[in-house]
Parts: structure tokens; C-alpha cells; sequence
């Protein structure tokens, strides 16, 4: 096949998938009495096209790719890290620990409060590394578990005053609550045609670079690479499992730790309002894990599709207005991802039909 | 003051209640934690159980609004975790998309879809009649546990050894068990994996989706998308505390059941005990169960693994 034809199958498999997924979507709304269009026209009303709306999108975006490096880092190195959700909260945690309980000179605060993040989400990944590396725990397993202990872990932090919670004054009448971070601690969000968005949208934006050619370029990333692809061959050429395995699991969780700091720092629709509250990570480490695997793991198809599942998002809070119930916009996500597995898939299974029928045919 | 909290603790294990409670929460999880040891020894892991309870608490009420009938209301139960589980089966051992995501797809999909079905067509629920076993009832403490229940519960009797026998004693379940420990071996002698291992998970999906509906005319009788609340993780992780065994994961839902019923039971009486700890707890024991025998239990050898017939 040529290359143009590859190309075009392509295409033609994504659209039609995506096609289906929205039909499936239009039915179910439909067959509940309400209107699919009006639900179609305010995801994108609310996720670019209202005034400034595509910021608010783009502020939702960077978390989400910052968490989709790091799994891509992960799953370079042939681990499966599940537990991004946790990694999060924790870098989160972290964040505001250092923030209320430490706290650095001036405008070094928030460099350091994103690095502190950064060592939260690590910590936590490696508690899996370690339990992987040491005592032949699977990472699918330790990490998935590490979320639900992480989400306790800070329900009781936000309980005592010396580790998270916010002293009597500042929180008023709410429970389980951390401060709330003082204006001149928060990441700048400067104001662009109309759109106002986190410094982070550009960090995050610059990391995705630096992965894509750290993985593709560097010897670090060879290594890792190869681990990935035929573990026993690595380690015969002198690439450690645990060196290397380790650090990429914490690599991961440092991304999504990072993401959680910016989240708390950096503002923006319905990340808790500069404050950590319980539910802080809304699903965001989830749906970052799914970015990356929707991207296949490279980093720099996760800018687009970071980008795509934030509009989800951030156009959820306009479908209210048309009487469907907005609930429906999870639907739709999902039906999308489910939707995006069907093409690499489909075309892998009949590459490899092809090759084995050739195969045959030779002998 | 510790005086206080030890007689607590000593009402708390005398109280019927708590027993009761127990039973309660260790059905839920035995239900989906059966069916996922089946689809764990094919050597599948579905993060999907919880979309399945989820699916199938719904799909229970949907039945019961439409019929008035607890019965028919389990077999909807049934089918809509079944229904969850064909897509997980068909999509990452038909087509070869990776399981984890497929699951965790299906979780974010079936909160959203029932919330919004709930919110669409609200279908009410009614509690199921509760049958008393004679004499057994009578055993103090544990009598009405395990032998006063809503009727549903009992189906846990047949089910539990119905799968122990299919997964030891036919030869489904050596196929099955063949598919989860080395597979090429497997595909070689003429099984066909991948068929193997979706039929577990279509196992799995039907004692989750009977499980969600057991819950829910059980204890809730209505509907809501909280209900399961990270349920199906626990029975996972039930499965891996019981390191592959029937018994051992049987043995996993009523300590982490039990925990749970036994923090809810303390609150009841006034006493606040670190609730973030307890409610952790199952995953801790989980955790720690798993560093401490990881090298001597042993997982099923090809459990998470993709087989894709030709690649190692």
C-alpha cells in the first residue's frame, strides 16, 4: 500500500469511528427527550468559541498533558502506572504543605512549590517502584491501590492544622479545607485576546518537547526504550531494570505531581480555587492516563489529545444551560476514547493477518 | 478513656448490627470479587468490575421499575454488568486495545451514563423480602448475618462453589486456568485464548451485575451513582489479598466487609476512630499483603499480559 493510501485508511477510520461514537451519543440523548445539536453546540460554545472560553480549555489542557508525559515516560520503560490519580493528589499535598507550613523567599515560592509538588507525585510513585523492585510487587496493582490510600492520606491531612488543614480564621464555616494561597504565591495568568490561562500552558507545553526528544534523541532515553521493548536484552547490555525502571516510575509520578502543584497554583475552573479541598483532583489523573494511552504513548500526540478531553471538560459547563442533563458529556468522553481504540487496533489485526498469510504462503 | 473505647469496641463485636452490616458489604464484594478470581485466572484484570456493580445496581433498578419483581430486577442486574463486560471482552481480547484503558474508559462512561439515565428517568426501587432460615437464624450473633438475609443473598451459597467447580473441576476452567498461565502453550494445544479468557470476563460481568443489584435491593432501594463507591477496586484487591485462591479472596471480602461494618458500627455509638485509616485499610492489608508473599503467592504467570498469537 502506499504511503498515501496508509494515510487515507487512516483518516477514514478515525472519522467513521468518531462518527459512530457521536451517533451512539445522539441516541442515547435523543431517546431521553432531549435535543443532541443544542448539546453539540454548547460543548464548543463552552470549550472555544465564548468569550474566553479557549484559555479556560487551555488551563485544563496543561495538567492534563503534564499527568500524559509522565505515564508516556512510564510506559516507555515497559511499566504500567495506573496510579496517577494518587500521584496527583499528593504532589498537590506537597504543594500546599510547602506553601503554608515551609514557604520560600518571594518569587522563588512558586518555583519551589511546583518542585515540592513534583517530589510529592515521586514519592508516591515510588513507593510502587519500590515495592516493585524490591519485593516483586506488580506496579499495575501497587499503583492502582496507592490512589485510594493517597485520597485518604489527604482527607486526614486536611483534618490537622500542622499538616494541611487552614486555622479557624481563614477557613470559616467550611470543613476540611487548606488555605487559600495569597495572590502574590499564585502562577501569573496573563490575559491574551480576551483569555486568561496559567504560565503553566507553556511549561508544560516546553516539557512535551523536551520528552519527545529526550526519548527519541538521548542515550536515557534509548535505554529506556529498550527496556521497554526486550527487558532481557537490556539488562544483558547493561541497562539495570531497577535503575532504570525506578526512575521512570518516579519520572512519571514527578510529571503528575507537578500537575497537581499547578493545578492548586495555577487556578482556574473548578480546580478548588487556590485551595485544597477534598475531591481536589477531579478525575484529572485518571483522564491524563487516558491521554496518554489515546496518544499511544508519544508525547507529542498528547498536546492534541490533552487538549481534546479539556474541552470535554470545560464545554460540560455549558451543556447544563440546554436542559440535558450534563452528566452526558462523560458519556460522550468515554464513547470517544472507546471509539479512538477501534482504528490502531483494527489495522494491527490485519497488518498481522496479512504478514502471516504471506508467511504461510512462502513455505 | 482507653476503658471507654475497649468496652466500645466490646459492644460493638456483641451487637448484632455489626454482623449484620458485615454481611452486608462482604455479599457486595464476594459477588464481584467471584466472578473477577474467574476472569484473573484466564489472566485478565478488569478495572471494570466497578463499572460492572455499577451498571448492574442500575440496570437492577431499571428491571424492578419496569416489572415491579426484585427477581426480574436481578436478571437486568445480570445482563447490564454483562453488557459492561462484552465491551471490556471484545475490545481488549478481540481487538487488541489495552485492558486498562478499556476499563478505566468504561468506569468514567457507565458513572456518567447512569447518573444521567438516573437523572432522566429516575426509576424507583423497593428493598427485597427478607427469608429467615429456621433454627440457623437462631445461632447467636452470626444467625441472622448469614441466615436472615434479603433472598438474594443466598444466591452467594450456589454461586461461590458453582465457580470453584467450573474453574477445578471442568474443562472449561483448566482451559481457562491454561489461558492465564502460559498461553502460547496454551494456543498451541488448541485453546483458544482469547475466547477463553473473554468468557471469564463475561463470568465476571454477570456475578458483578447480580452483585450491584443484590446491593441495591438489599440496603439502598434507589438508585444512585455513588452507590458503589470504589467497591469494585476493593474486590479486586480482595482477589490479590487472597493470592488467587477462592477461598483466600472469599476470606479478603469479609476482613475488608468487616472493617468497614465495624468503623460504621463505632460511629454508631459515638466513638470517632481514624475513619481515613480504616477506610484505607483494605488497601493497605492489600499492599502489604502482596510485599510480604509477592514471590511466594503466586499470581496467575500471565495475568495483565495481552496474547496476541506469534508475539511473545
Amino acid at each position: 500500500m502506499t504511503r498515501g493510501a496508509r494515510v487515507a485508511e487512516w483518516v477514514v477510520l478515525y472519522a467513521l469511528s468518531v462518527a459512530v461514537a457521536l451517533a451512539i451519543s445522539s441516541v442515547i440523548v435523543e431517546a431521553t427527550g432531549g435535543d443532541w445539536w443544542p448539546v453539540l453546540e454548547a460543548l464548543v460554545d463552552g470549550s472555544i468559541k465564548a468569550s474566553g472560553r479557549w484559555g479556560e480549555t487551555l488551563g485544563v489542557a496543561a495538567p492534563l498533558l503534564l499527568v500524559a508525559l509522565g505515564t508516556v515516560i512510564s510506559a516507555k520503560a515497559g511499566l504500567i502506572n495506573i496510579g496517577q490519580e494518587g500521584q496527583l493528589l499528593m504532589g498537590a499535598a506537597f504543594a500546599v504543605f510547602f506553601s503554608f507550613r515551609i514557604g520560600g523567599p518571594g518569587p522563588l515560592n512558586v518555583v519551589l512549590l511546583l518542585l515540592f509538588g513534583a517530589l510529592g507525585g515521586a514519592v508516591w510513585a515510588s513507593a510502587a517502584g519500590l515495592l516493585r523492585y524490591w519485593r516483586g510487587v506488580p506496579e499495575v496493582l501497587s499503583t492502582l491501590l496507592l490512589v485510594f490510600v493517597a485520597i485518604q492520606a489527604v482527607g486526614y491531612g486536611l483534618k490537622w492544622q500542622w499538616l494541611l488543614l487552614a486555622d479557624e480564621a481563614s477557613r470559616g464555616n467550611r470543613n476540611l479545607v487548606s488555605e487559600q494561597l495569597a495572590k502574590n504565591n499564585r502562577i501569573p495568568r496573563p490575559d491574551i485576546f480576551g483569555n486568561e490561562f496559567p504560565i503553566t500552558v507553556y511549561v508544560a507545553l516546553a516539557l512535551a518537547l523536551a520528552v519527545a526528544y529526550v526519548l527519541a534523541r538521548t542515550v536515557w532515553g534509548f535505554r529506556l526504550r529498550m527496556l521497554g521493548h526486550n527487558p532481557r536484552a537490556a539488562q544483558r547490555s547493561g541497562v539495570s531494570s531497577t535503575v532504570y525502571g525506578a526512575t521512570a516510575l518516579a519520572i512519571g509520578g514527578a510529571f503528575a505531581g507537578l500537575a497537581g502543584a499547578a493545578m492548586f497554583a495555577g487556578g482556574g475552573f473548578s480546580f478548588g480555587n487556590y485551595r485544597l479541598v477534598p475531591g481536589f483532583s477531579d478525575n484529572i489523573g485518571w483522564t491524563g492516563l487516558l491521554v496518554a494511552l489515546m496518544a499511544r504513548e508519544r508525547a507529542l500526540p498528547a498536546v492534541v489529545a490533552a487538549f481534546v478531553f479539556a474541552m470535554l471538560r470545560t464545554g460540560a459547563g455549558f451543556v447544563n444551560s440546554t436542559g440535558v442533563e450534563s452528566r452526558i458529556t462523560d458519556v460522550v468522553q468515554g464513547l470517544l476514547v472507546l471509539a479512538l481504540l477501534v482504528p490502531p487496533a483494527v489495522v494491527f489485526l490485519r497488518d498481522r493477518r496479512r504478514a502471516r498469510a504471506a508467511a504461510t504462503e512462502r513455505v | 478513656m482507653l476503658i471507654d473505647f475497649f468496652s466500645a469496641v466490646g459492644d460493638v463485636l456483641s451487637s448484632e448490627s455489626t454482623y449484620i452490616n458485615g454481611a452486608l458489604f462482604a455479599a457486595l464484594l464476594a459477588f464481584a470479587a467471584t466472578g473477577e478470581w474467574v476472569a484473573e485466572r484466564s489472566g485478565t484484570l478488569n478495572i471494570s468490575v466497578e463499572g460492572m456493580l455499577l451498571s448492574g445496581a442500575f440496570a437492577g433498578a431499571l428491571g424492578y421499575h419496569l416489572a415491579d419483581s426484585v427477581a426480574v430486577g436481578l436478571v437486568f442486574g445480570a445482563f447490564g454488568g454483562l453488557i459492561i463486560a462484552v465491551v471490556q471482552a471484545q475490545m481488549s481480547h478481540r481487538l487488541t486495545a489495552d485492558q486498562f484503558v478499556v476499563g478505566l474508559t468504561l468506569n468514567i462512561l457507565i458513572v456518567g451514563l447512569t447518573g444521567f439515565l438516573d437523572r432522566e428517568i429516575d426509576p424507583r426501587a423497593d428493598r427485597a423480602s427478607t427469608v429467615e432460615i429456621p433454627v440457623l437464624v437462631d445461632i447467636p450473633l452470626f444467625g441472622q448475618a448469614l441466615f436472615g438475609e434479603p433472598w438474594p443473598f443466598y444466591l452467594l451459597y450456589g454461586l461461590v462453589p458453582l465457580s470453584w467447580w467450573l474453574v477445578y473441576r471442568t474443562r472449561w476452567g483448566l482451559e481457562l486456568r491454561a489461558a492465564g498461565e502460559n498461553p502460547q502453550s496454551a494456543d498451541v494445544s488448541g485453546i483458544d485464548v482469547n475466547l477463553r479468557r473473554r468468557q471469564s470476563i463475561y463470568y465476571a460481568g454477570l456475578t458483578s451485575g447480580l452483585g450491584g443489584a443484590y446491593f441495591l435491593f438489599a440496603q439502598i432501594a434507589a438508585f444512585d451513582d455513588s452507590i458503589i463507591r470504589g467497591q469494585g477496586f476493593i474486590a479486586i484487591a480482595a482477589v490479590i489479598f487472597g493470592g488467587w485462591t477462592l477461598w483466600g479472596t472469599m476470606g479478603g471480602c469479609v476482613v475488608f466487609a468487616g472493617a468497614l461494618s465495624f468503623q460504621l458500627s463505632l460511629q454508631g455509638l459515638g466513638y470517632e476512630l481514624n475513619t481515613e485509616l480504616l477506610q484505607a485499610l483494605p488497601y493497605l492489608v492489600t499492599i502489604g499483603t502482596m510485599a510480604i508473599f509477592a514471590r511466594r503467592v503466586r499470581s496467575p504467570a500471565a495475568l495483565a499480559q495481552p496474547f496476541i498469537r506469534g508475539l511473545k
